[in-house]
Formats: structure tokens, sequence, C-alpha cells
């Protein structure tokens, strides 16, 4: 059954619509890339998913929860929904592991050693289980998002959203972070991903959306949609040399 | 008329000693009223907000001295006689709390927005999130302005001498008034002034430099 259903959002900034009637759909275990040029609305669409962006009509249901945006709301779907940004967004002021642990200490009243053992754990997934006393700024950029994955991770999530996750990182980094999200997707979380990653997609995800002026253009298995686009834009989006 | 010697010396710095008291209490006081003015300024909801503009606003385009005036004078002809000490605290606090506000949410608004989406990402709640993510980072960015500030209000303490509170600048006219050696005696009481303020400076210059190096820890 699906555990993320989007059905005809609408999102406008001013007399500017962004999202024009986009429906998805994404079932447990499902990996979803959602790829198209910058301003096609894909970031807003996976953003308004765990309500950091609002939306003016149409309806989202992720894990049981209806997004909208009362606060409490927004919190338990939060507690279910995690996410993973590009600039990596760690606490600059608390180490690697008071980053994990605060969140499931605070909003889901985990004890301090339970709450420690599950660093350990989630920090081992990602390989980073040396850096746990480490602050932020001592880990290089691919460490750092390898550790926001961690910090979501932690929350025992239902669904993972990344958006654009390896955008603001050198091309050596990449790798291990897109070696992580592999590895979690053959352990069967639910994710969505916003990428420029094109390789990544077509191998790891189950499904592609293609996004193109705030509509979803074209969508399906991700090996036939990148081996026999059927729409000109699709065509010419892949063609465009994006990597 | 006496001299101009040790007891007067003495004098002097004993009342510098109420000036240090002064700026305690205003610094306390105002730390509070600023803290949760900075916060208003910052809520969702717009009666806070207006309410914490309009407070901040006002105070910051009058002189501390018609505060103090209002709170001395005023209040006695509508029959409070309050003590020369609190009318200077008061007034003082008032002063501080508007002008802390305004560093204080500049310092608050520094920290970068991703922090405020990260975290309530995380399902925290909007007091949590000030109190474990955004405030401790606003402090490191505020801790230069605050200091450099508390500069300025040791300096400021001198104005509630006017309703006749002996603190550092009081003390001196009446130690001039007593041996009319304005030239040693006003030396004298902008020394220590500057004893006072010069490291405060410096320590604002330094942690300016410090807390700018690394973000973190």
């Amino acid at each position: 059954m699906s555990v993320v259903a989007i059905d005809q959002v609408h999102k406008r900034y001013g007399a500017l619509e962004v999202l024009k009637g986009v429906s998805l759909s994404v079932e447990t275990g499902q990996v979803v890339a959602i790829i198209g040029r910058s301003g096609s609305g894909k970031s807003t669409m996976l953003r308004c998913i765990n309500g950091l962006e609002a939306f003016q009509s149409g309806s989202i249901t992720v894990a049981g929860h209806d997004v909208q945006q009362e606060p409490t709301k927004l919190r338990e779907l939060r507690k279910d929904v995690g996410i993973v940004f590009q600039s990596y967004n760690l606490f600059p002021h608390l180490t690697v592991s008071q980053n994990i642990t605060l969140s499931p200490r605070i909003t889901q009243g985990v004890k301090a050693a339970d709450a420690e053992v599950i660093a350990r754990r989630v920090l081992s997934q990602v390989g980073l289980l040396e850096k746990f006393d480490a602050y932020p700024d001592m880990l290089s950029g691919g460490q750092q998002q390898r550790v926001a994955i961690a910090r979501s991770l932690a929350m025992r999530p239902k669904v993972m959203l990344f958006d654009e996750v390896t955008s603001a990182l050198d091309p050596e980094l990449t790798g291990e972070v897109l070696l992580v999200m592999e590895q979690l997707a053959k352990e069967g979380m639910t994710m969505l991903l916003v990428t420029h990653e094109m390789s990544f997609a077509r191998s790891v995800a189950d499904l592609t959306v293609f996004m193109h002026q705030g509509k979803i253009w074209e969508a399906g298995p991700s090996k036939e949609l990148f081996e026999y686009p059927k729409t000109a834009e699709l065509q010419a989006f892949l063609s465009s040399g994006v990597k | 008329m006496s001299t101009f010697g040790w007891p007067e010396f003495l004098f002097l710095l004993r009342s510098a000693g109420w000036s240090i008291v002064l700026t305690v209490i205003a610094l306390a006081f105002g730390a509070v009223g600023g803290g949760a003015f900075a916060i208003m300024r910052l809520a969702n909801n717009a009666v806070l907000r207006t309410i914490a503009a309009i407070y901040i606003l006002v105070i910051q385009s009058i002189p501390v001295l018609m505060i103090l005036f209002m709170a001395y004078y005023g209040l006695s002809i509508a029959g409070v006689e309050i003590p020369p000490l609190l009318a200077a605290s008061v007034s003082l606090s008032i002063y501080v709390s508007a002008y802390l506000a305004e560093i204080w949410r500049g310092s608050i608004q520094a920290v970068p927005p991703q922090q405020w989406e990260a975290s309530a990402s995380l399902a925290l709640t909007r007091p949590q999130q000030y109190r474990y993510i955004i405030l401790p980072q606003a402090l490191r960015i505020s801790l230069p302005p605050t200091v450099g500030f508390l500069v300025q209000l040791v300096k400021n303490t001198s104005i509630v001498s006017v309703v006749g509170f002996v603190e550092l600048s009081r003390a001196g006219q009446l130690v001039n008034n007593a041996t009319f050696r304005p030239f040693e005696v006003f030396m004298v009481v902008a020394a220590i002034y500057f004893a006072i303020c010069f490291p405060l400076s410096r320590l604002s210059r330094y942690l300016e430099r410090v807390l700018h190096v690394g973000r973190s820890h």
C-alpha cells in the first residue's frame, strides 16, 4: 500500500504557480528519483511532503499523516519522515553524537544511554563510528552529509527525503554518500530523492519521475524511462548533457 | 576647603563601585527584558511582534534621562516616593532592555535559516529549537556586541547623578565642590572610567576575533 500519496497538489508563490496539480503515489520500500531542470518544482514538491513548504490545494498523506501546517500535526509527521538537505545543516555547536541523539532524546523521550546506542548503530551504518565525538567542522563535506543521513535515521523514519544531497559535494565525495544511500535502499527504506545523479537514479531508483514546469511530465520504472523517454521534453533533458 | 588626597580618592573608588553595581543591576534586569523582547520581536504572533517593535522604537528614541526623570520626579509627584537607587536601576534596565533586544534579535537572525529548517524537520518544538539549536549559536554571535554595549552602559550610568545618586560622576562633583580642583578630580574620575571600560573594549575585540575563527564548539 502506498506510504506517500500526493494528490493534485497546487502551490503558488504569489502569482507564480510552481506546482500545478502534482499527483504521485509511493509504495513502502520503493525508491523514487525525481529529476528535472532547476525551477521545475522538484525540490518544492519534496519539501511539501514534510511540510517545510505549505501548499494551497490538494492533499498529501505520508505514513498515515495528513500533511497540514498545524504545528502539533507537523511534528508528528516529521517524526516519521526524515529529510537530508543539500547543505547538510548539521548543528555546528554540537558533536556528531549530540547532533544525532538530540531529537530522539527530546522529542521521543529516548533515554540518554539508549540514544547513544542508537547513535552508534546509525553511525556504523554510514561508516563513521570513529567520528562519534567530532564536531561537524572537523569533517569533510561527504562525511557531514553521511552524519546528516545518520541523524535522520536515528528517528527511525518510515520515509526518507533527499534534496539534492550530493550537489554541494566535490565529485570525489559524492560516491561515499551515494553508496550509503544505495545501501539504505537495499535495506528496504522508502526513499524519495531529488537528484542530478542520473546514473544513480537509473540504477538504484525503482521509479523515476521527470518534472517539468511544475508538473509530473513523465514517470515510470527507471530503466524504461531512461532507455525510452516518451516526451520530447524528457528526451531533450536527458540528451542535454546533464550527468 | 579640603585638599584632594587619599580619602577623596578612596571615596571616588568606592563610588566607582556603585557605578559597577548599577551596571550589573541594569544588565541583569535589562538582559531578562531584552531577551524577552528579542524573542517577541521574532514571534509568529503579529501582536507580540508589534508590541516589542513599539517598545524598542520608543525607548531607543528618547534619552535615558527622560526615563529617569519620569521614574524619579514623575512618580514622586504622583505620591510614590522611590529611592534614587531604585529609580536609577529601573530606568537603566529599561534602557538596556531596548538595546539588548535589538542586538540579540540581530544575533538570532544571524543564525542561518537552515538551522531552523533542519531542527524543525527533526520534530523539535519552537521552544526546543530556541533552546538547543538557535540560542546557543546566537549567544556566540551576540557576545562581542553585547560586551561592546556594556562599555556604553558603564559610561551612561553617569546620568543617574542628576537624581542625587552618588556613583562615580556624582562623587567627582562632590569632591570637586569640596576641593575645587576640577582638573585633577575629573582626570581621576575619567581615569577610573577608562580603567573599567578599556578592558571591556579589549574583551569585546578579543571575543570577536576568537568567536569568528571557528563557528562551532
